[in-house]
């Protein structure tokens, strides 16, 4: 039976353990804030017409952040990432060139 | 209500439907070998990816249902458009590059990477059908709906036409093809939104949303007790009357037309309120407010009763901004209908009613789910369980996941799954907005919540209703190709390795498999598309959620994150959680409606299956994995 990515994958090592430790951890963040916004919504459903900006109650606000949130801790997550995969890929790199000239 | 196709329409429908082949011929060439027709050779674009995983995901459901939703219910619509983002985030930190790093195809694949088991095969493969299958149904349901305003033709020529392009598109050209109309479609449905919101608050509020809208009229009258007994204004004759705990009707003839009004009493008199019916009389016709369907007498509804701006009441706005739009709203009263059944004589009569709406109640959650008034512990738990059904579920839909593997690398994983958190999250906020827009502008049909969109859209011209018509035909397309390809994978690829698994299939015959497992899925889907005419698409997709998130997410977090998991004990956990999911779907108070008993009778009180069967999926996979933990070791 074939197994293995139908392109195949070298990444890293260390930059998968450090993707993933951060990615659970933006998780962790993000569910904070949705398992707040699901509990408002249900044991406190009166506190959603609470004006809070712009003239908006915490309902639509509260609603809009999560999207926002959700689309800003990719970003900065992603950029992490990429950082941490450039510096890896420079040592590698640089580990290489060593290598050659000796 | 009574559509009439427009040439237009029928012009830039058929362009949308003639490009979809074009690209799927074009790439026709290009998915010889499964790994070219399952996964598009692993070489699609992070961009193009990213806006395809949008084109997937923002199904009938969500282009649709949500803004439907929103439509008659207010926030408590754009609760699934928060869920159905959030769950993007746990695609995005938790499963997109792992699964990356360890797939193949399908997600089979990744959970068999580290076992060699064919069971995972099997029951990865059913769960990817039975998913699959509950997706396509409210898909087909939607494309059925869509083309009676769009081209005029019956339910069932909308499903079957849909049903027909996709299986060629499936079966010619594979994932490649689908992905490129999900890109198009994707990309189309972002832009037309705009374009539909922008007017929206370009026209402003109004409390006569159209200059045809309907004046639905108010009369008076005498009471005697409970009873009307007298109609002040001339020409009335009473001739029938409703009434029950919360309900009071009465039937007035006017020159030979009969209506229903809603009784209301106000200090003393009789205040008699127009409402909408649909008559199935005893000799087989069918009336709508007493009169035939072509005598267009059944109106668009949905307006502002009064609209207060910085404390004034005025009768127009003028254009709003983004914010003030919605302050404005919540500020003012909106009329929204409610639908009662009731027997009159031999004639059954479905009547919706007026009910005015303070719209601080509709920018807050309560009107769908019972979280304030009349909320009980039961049906706050059914909400969260939604909620969870909708944060995980993302994370495990097949056709989502196979995704991950069209593009070349990890990292073009991630970028991609950003990239579609933005679109879809920006898609999200425009549903706030077409929703109510909906809502306000006169342009509902009170028979089907799913056209609101659309026919929100025809209240600013002809073309802009056309363009997001067949964007929504389109939508469908996409959606259903995507689900399609996952379900041919499943089955030529999972299901048919784990039982012939002795025997060597080449190359070739897994693709010959996979397209024609594309027909016979998109046969299936098609039937029943037809068969469950009328039934509620986000209802429908609420259970593909959950069985996904109960049969599919524990076995990949636990495989991805746990170093215990056993072979058995993802297959007993993917059993389990499909299997107590659909007994809870099958057993709930909606499926006893459904089934047509009495709703009291149900044998499970939840109508959202997942705070249950998730955590039970979860339980199982920890405890098989333990007791099975011996014999891993040993092999």
């Amino acid at each position: 039976m074939e197994h293995g990515p139908a392109v195949e994958v070298n990444e890293d090592p260390a930059a998968s353990a450090y993707k993933t430790k951060l990615g659970l951890r933006f998780f962790a963040v993000y569910g904070v804030l949705f398992a707040g916004f699901v509990l408002i919504n249900t044991f406190a459903p009166q506190l959603m017409k609470v004006k809070v900006l712009l003239g908006l109650n915490l309902a639509v606000t509260y609603g809009f952040a999560l999207i926002l949130t959700a689309i800003i801790m990719g970003l900065i997550y992603n950029a992490f990432c990429t950082k941490k995969e450039d510096e890896l890929e420079a040592l590698a790199a640089a580990g290489s060139d060593s290598g050659e000239k000796k | 209500m009574i559509y009439t196709p427009s040439i237009l329409a029928t012009v830039l429908f058929s362009v949308i439907v003639i490009s979809v082949i074009g690209i799927s011929i074009y790439f026709s060439r290009q998915s010889s070998s499964s790994k070219g027709y399952f996964a598009a050779g692993g070489t699609i674009p992070w961009q193009v990816n990213g806006i395809a995983f949008a084109g997937d995901y923002l199904s009938a459901a969500s282009f649709l249902g949500i803004c439907g939703m929103i439509a008659v219910a207010g926030y408590d619509g754009f609760l699934y458009s928060i869920g159905y983002l959030a769950g993007w985030i746990v695609a995005l930190f938790v499963i997109a590059e792992p699964l990356k790093r360890l797939g193949k195809f399908t997600f089979a694949d990744a959970l068999d990477s580290k076992f060699n088991y064919p069971a995972i095969r099997l029951m990865a493969g059913i769960s990817t059908l039975v998913v699959s299958v509950f997706y396509l149904i409210p898909q087909m349901v939607g494309a059925g709906a869509l083309v009676t305003p769009l081209l005029g033709f019956p339910h069932y020529v909308g499903v079957i036409f849909v049903g027909s392009i996709v299986i060629f598109i499936v079966a010619t050209a594979g994932m490649k093809a689908t992905t490129y109309v999900q890109f198009i479609k994707g990309s189309l449905l972002i832009v037309f939104s705009l374009v539909l919101v922008i007017s929206i608050l370009n026209k402003g509020l109004d409390t006569t949303p159209a200059d045809d809208y309907h004046e639905f009229i108010t009369l008076t009258g005498t009471m005697s007790g409970e009873r009307v007994t007298a109609v002040d204004q001339d020409g009335y004759t009473i001739t029938g009357e409703f009434a029950d705990d919360s309900h009071n009707m009465v039937k007035l003839n006017k020159d030979g037309v009969e209506r229903w009004w809603a009784v209301e009493v106000d200090d003393g008199k009789a205040v008699l309120k127009e409402t909408l019916t649909v008559t199935n009389t005893a000799d087989g016709r069918t009336l709508y407010n007493g009169l035939p369907k072509e005598e267009g007498a059944f109106y668009a509804v949905g307006h502002l009763s009064n609209i207060i701006v910085n404390g004034e009441e005025v009768d127009s706005t003028g254009a709003l901004g983004p914010f003030k739009y919605l302050e404005t709203i919540e500020s003012s009263e909106v009329i929204r209908f409610h639908q009662i059944n009731f027997k009159s004589g031999d004639d059954s009569v479905a009547l919706w009613y007026q009910d005015p709406t303070e719209g601080s109640e509709l920018m807050r959650p309560g009107l769908k789910f019972k979280v304030d008034k009349g909320s009980t512990p039961l049906s706050k738990m059914n909400f969260v369980s939604l909620m969870i059904a909708l944060f995980f579920g993302t994370a495990a839909l097949p056709h989502v996941l196979i995704r991950y593997y069209t593009v070349p690398s990890p990292k073009a994983a991630r970028k991609s799954t950003i990239l579609a958190i933005t679109a879809i999250g920006f898609f999200y906020i425009l549903t706030m907005y077409i929703g109510f827009g909906a809502m306000v502008n006169g342009v509902l049909d009170v028979q089907s919540s799913n056209m609101s969109a659309p026919l929100l859209a025809k209240a600013f011209g002809v073309f802009l209703f056309s363009i997001i018509s067949a964007i929504a035909f389109a939508t469908v397309l996409g959606t259903v190709s995507g689900l399609i390809v996952a379900s041919s994978g499943a089955v030529a690829h999972d299901m048919m390795r784990s039982i012939f698994r002795k025997k060597t299939i080449s190359d070739n015959t897994r693709v010959k498999i996979g397209k024609i497992t594309a027909i016979v899925v998109g046969v299936i889907a098609i039937l029943l598309g037809i068969l469950f005419k009328g039934m509620n698409v986000s209802f429908l997709v609420g259970w593909a959620f959950a069985i996904a998130a109960s049969a599919n997410f524990p076995a990949i977090i636990m495989m991805l994150f746990w170093k215990k998991t056993t072979a058995k004990g993802i297959v007993a956990s993917i059993l389990v959680g499909m299997v107590s999911a659909l007994t809870i779907i099958l057993l709930s108070p909606s499926m006893f409606e459904r089934y047509g008993f009495a709703v009291e009778k149900a044998l499970f009180g939840l109508d959202n299956p997942a705070i249950i069967s998730i955590p039970l999926s979860f339980l199982t996979l920890i405890v098989v994995s333990l007791l099975t933990q011996k014999k891993k070791e040993l092999k």
